[in-house]
């Protein structure tokens, strides 16, 4: 029964976004009310069902219903709670119903904040929906046709056959469902630009109402991305936190390209400046999640990532693809020549300096594209296989991100459209003098030099000491720091939580030691300043697993520190061995220890790590997003004194 | 001599053809004794990083549990303790597996718009960004109006 009401509510949820499709651009076209307002009915009724659907497919996880046949496919009854429930989006059929579902999200949100009494913006909003409607189509008869999760299986299995136990992690519960937010919130964007373009009036009217979205959208985005990487360090057992893999390429792309579109919509809303060029970016940004979802589900590339995929689905997301890139785009060429040119800017201005973003992100995404494709493309015409890997994109890309840190203190301190470059490079002295201070400090602490690690840190200082200067000299003082505006805080934190995780970056890459040796109870190993010295290792039952667990001593300068207990887990439904590696942390630097396998007589191979900085790189990113829930609260506060006239307080906008 | 260090440890390889497998730590341990010498390991750890685990999915073979991994990592160490030059151990791998082997493409022909294709759009983007400031510069001087933000 319960595979088929999923079934039936993904229908029901298709029906509808056909009405919502049809309701959202008649009633805009008509500029009928009436019409309107069931489009943004049909909006929340197809939520509704895709997450009817969605609950419905976690029940059957959680109950191993193995009739249904994903759940047979990835679950089983050993398997912990918490795996089954974020098991629903470990496979492929399951991780498209948590995009619709999220898809869902942002089309009800959209049309839950859509403001009473302005026939215009209605209009605008209408037609958003209207698109967003005709991507949840394109993506239910994809799952439909293809990805059915709820196909029965008859006589169900007895028992099924578990999740990859790589899966089988907290992580999972977090990474998908935070990346998804983002890529999938990039929509909201795109829906906003389609309906700009679709409407006679042209204005920038669309970047305010898309703007939260493309916000809220990139916060989640650089949490996934953060989570995926946290969860790659700790889990694949060799202390690497990012591997240039094409999957993670598929998400930094889209992560560029939001981040220099929400740049340029600063730009957009608060002089009109470069409105055809946000248009394009938010096209760009959501077509970058759609071929980031092509790339990962098709199968044309070969990743860690690439769980049960599919030639034939590669095909139909090809050409969901096709149509959504080209269809806006010809739009596009239509209107933009009729876009009129927003208030002239001098060369220096914030303006430049978002031009300067926007390069250099845009160039940044579209050489990993290159990278992630070429290797596809050389096999294809000329039968060359290469490959592209980390050591190209530290020669590529990491010099663009390097131009665009150095140039990021600058942007905010300067003026919108005219600015006198002296006064801004002089309110920027302390940040000069921070990372001069910083470099001098790494050249002489750091060992071994590395004139990537020492450029590094002078600009991790520079982005951090630059954001603080400039809040600084907006606050005049530190008990005014509290009352500068939401807009000053963001852009501070999210500016120097970058310069955080490049620290840490830094350290964990440059600045790491590690050992590997072969060890018997007893015995000790060096690694950095720490000794380690196995005690013991014992066998230990899991839910659905065995172990090796060691006890090891960590100790420092002779006295003990802690002790900690490495793993290697064998899950014998999956037939699959898992590294549980154990990460000491005193936050300014991680020991990382591996139990790695056993020798003959009792020894065992132990790998460790000394990761200094590492934690940086994660808690930078917390910092960026922070940056990101901190312009989304002042918008919502905005909004809300907005609605009540009487309690307006004056505050610049950004 | 050389040739002789190439023939020899092709044989050797040729000898312990290990099943290659994505998911064989169990059977297979992944430890490769460090060299002695650090200035050579700190080389084979470099090196190691600049080579792909063939079997693996976008891996070096610095960070891999496959078999392939270890046995390469343990060639190179060997190859560097007979005095052969990192560029050596590259070509030999090179010639043993394609180009497929390094993480790094050669700059040639075929991968020109690969490796130059980053420079030429910034230096467009560039020049379009410059032709942006110039026109609005004009636009500025015959329309000053406007007051400036704070």
């Amino acid at each position: 029964m319960i595979g088929e009401l999923g079934q039936l509510a993904l229908c029901l949820a298709l029906a509808l976004s056909l009405v919502q499709a049809f309701a959202g651009f008649s009633g805009a076209a008509r500029g009928s009310a009436r019409i309107m307002a069931m489009g943004r009915g049909a909006a929340l009724g197809s939520f509704v069902f895709i997450a009817l659907a969605f609950f419905t497919l976690m029940f059957a996880y959680v109950t191993s219903d193995f009739s249904v046949w994903a759940v047979a496919e990835n679950s089983h009854t050993a398997k912990p709670l918490i795996y089954k429930i974020s098991g629903v989006w470990g496979n492929h059929e399951g991780s498209m119903i948590l995009w619709l579902l999220i898809l869902g999200i942002y089309s009800a949100a959209i049309a839950m904040t859509q403001p009473v009494g302005h026939q215009a913006n209605a209009e605008l909003g209408s037609r958003a929906l209207g698109v967003q409607a005709l991507i949840a189509i394109a993506f239910l008869v994809f799952v439909l046709l293809t990805s059915d999760p709820f196909v029965r299986l008859y006589p169900p299995p007895f028992e099924g056959n578990g999740l990859n136990p790589l899966l089988q992690d907290p992580g999972l519960a977090f990474h998908p469902p935070l990346l998804y937010l983002g890529y999938v919130g990039l929509s909201a964007a795109f829906s906003f630009a389609a309906a700009a373009l679709l409407d006679k009036r042209n204005d920038a009217a669309w970047v305010r109402r898309a703007r939260p979205f493309a916000t809220a959208a990139w916060t989640a985005l650089t949490l996934g991305i953060a989570a995926g990487s946290w969860w790659a360090y700790y889990t694949l057992g060799w202390g690497g936190f990012w591997f240039w893999d094409p999957v993670e390429n598929a998400s930094l792309m889209p992560w560029l390209i939001a981040t220099a579109l929400i740049h340029s919509m600063m730009a957009t809303e608060r002089t009109g400046a470069f409105k055809s060029w946000t248009l394009l970016l938010a096209i760009a940004a959501f077509s970058f999640s759609l071929i980031g979802t092509f790339l990962v589900r098709s199968g044309v590339l070969n990743s860690v990532h690439s769980f049960a995929n599919d030639p034939k689905r590669g095909m139909f997301i090809l050409m969901i693809l096709f149509v959504s890139i080209t269809a806006p785009l010809t739009l596009f060429a239509w209107r933009a020549p009729k876009l009129t040119p927003g208030a002239p800017f001098d060369l220096a201005s914030r303006e430049t300096g978002i031009l300067i973003n926007n390069l250099l992100l845009t160039v940044s995404a579209a050489t990993i594209l290159t990278g992630t494709l070429y290797p596809l493309v050389l096999d294809a015409a000329e039968g060359i296989k290469i490959s592209v890997g980390p050591p190209y994109y530290t020669a590529t890309v990491i010099p663009m991100l390097a131009l665009l840190a150095i140039a990021m203190p600058l942007g905010p301190i300067f003026l919108w459209r005219r600015s006198d470059w002296r006064a801004g490079l002089y309110a920027l002295r302390y940040g000069f003098a921070a990372a001069l201070v910083a470099l001098l400090a790494a050249l002489a602490i750091a060992r071994p030099l590395s004139a990537l690690g020492l450029l590094a840190v002078t600009l991790g200082i520079w982005l951090i000491a630059g954001s603080m200067t400039d809040l600084a000299r907006r606050a005049g003082s530190w008990r005014k720091l509290t009352l500068l505006p939401s807009g000053a805080w963001s852009v501070a934190l999210a500016h120097a939580g970058l310069g955080v995780v490049a620290l840490g970056v830094a350290g964990a890459t440059i600045w790491k030691s590690e050992a590997i040796a072969v060890v018997a109870p007893g015995q000790t190993m060096n690694v950095g300043a720490y000794t380690l010295r196995l005690d013991s290792t014992e066998r230990v039952e899991g839910p659905n697993y065995t172990a090796d667990r060691a006890s090891i001593t960590v100790l420092s300068g002779g006295k003990v520190i802690t002790v900690i207990h490495p793993e290697k887990r064998s899950y014998p439904v999956e037939q699959q061995v898992t590294t549980q590696s154990s990460i000491r942390t005193t936050v300014i630097s991680d020991l990382y220890v591996v139990l790695a396998d056993a020798r003959e007589g009792g020894g065992w191979v132990v790998r460790a790590y000394v990761n200094p900085l590492a934690p940086f790189i994660w808690l930078g990113a917390l910092v960026m997003a922070l940056g990101g829930f901190v312009a989304l609260g002042g918008r919502v506060a905005a909004r809300a004194r907005a609605a009540r006239p009487s309690m307006a307080v004056s505050e610049p906008a950004e | 001599m050389k040739a002789l260090a190439f023939l020899f440890v092709a044989l050797l390889l040729a000898a312990e053809t290990a099943p290659m497998t994505i998911y064989a730590a169990e059977e297979h341990s992944t430890y490769v004794a460090p060299l002695a010498d650090p200035v050579l390991e700190a080389r084979a750890k470099a090196l190691q990083k600049e080579l792909r685990c063939l079997v693996c999915q976008g891996q070096s073979i610095d960070e891999s549990n496959a078999d392939l991994a270890t046995d390469l990592r343990r060639l190179i160490r060997q190859q560097i303790q007979q005095g052969l030059s990192d560029d050596d151990i590259k070509n030999f791998l090179v010639a043993r597996y394609g180009v497929f082997v390094l993480m790094k493409p050669p700059v040639q022909q075929d991968t020109a718009f690969l490796w130059f294709g980053p420079a030429i759009l910034v230096l467009v983007g560039a020049g379009v960004i410059g032709v942006t400031i110039v026109r609005s510069r004009r636009r500025l001087a015959t329309d000053p109006a406007g007051d400036l933000d704070p």
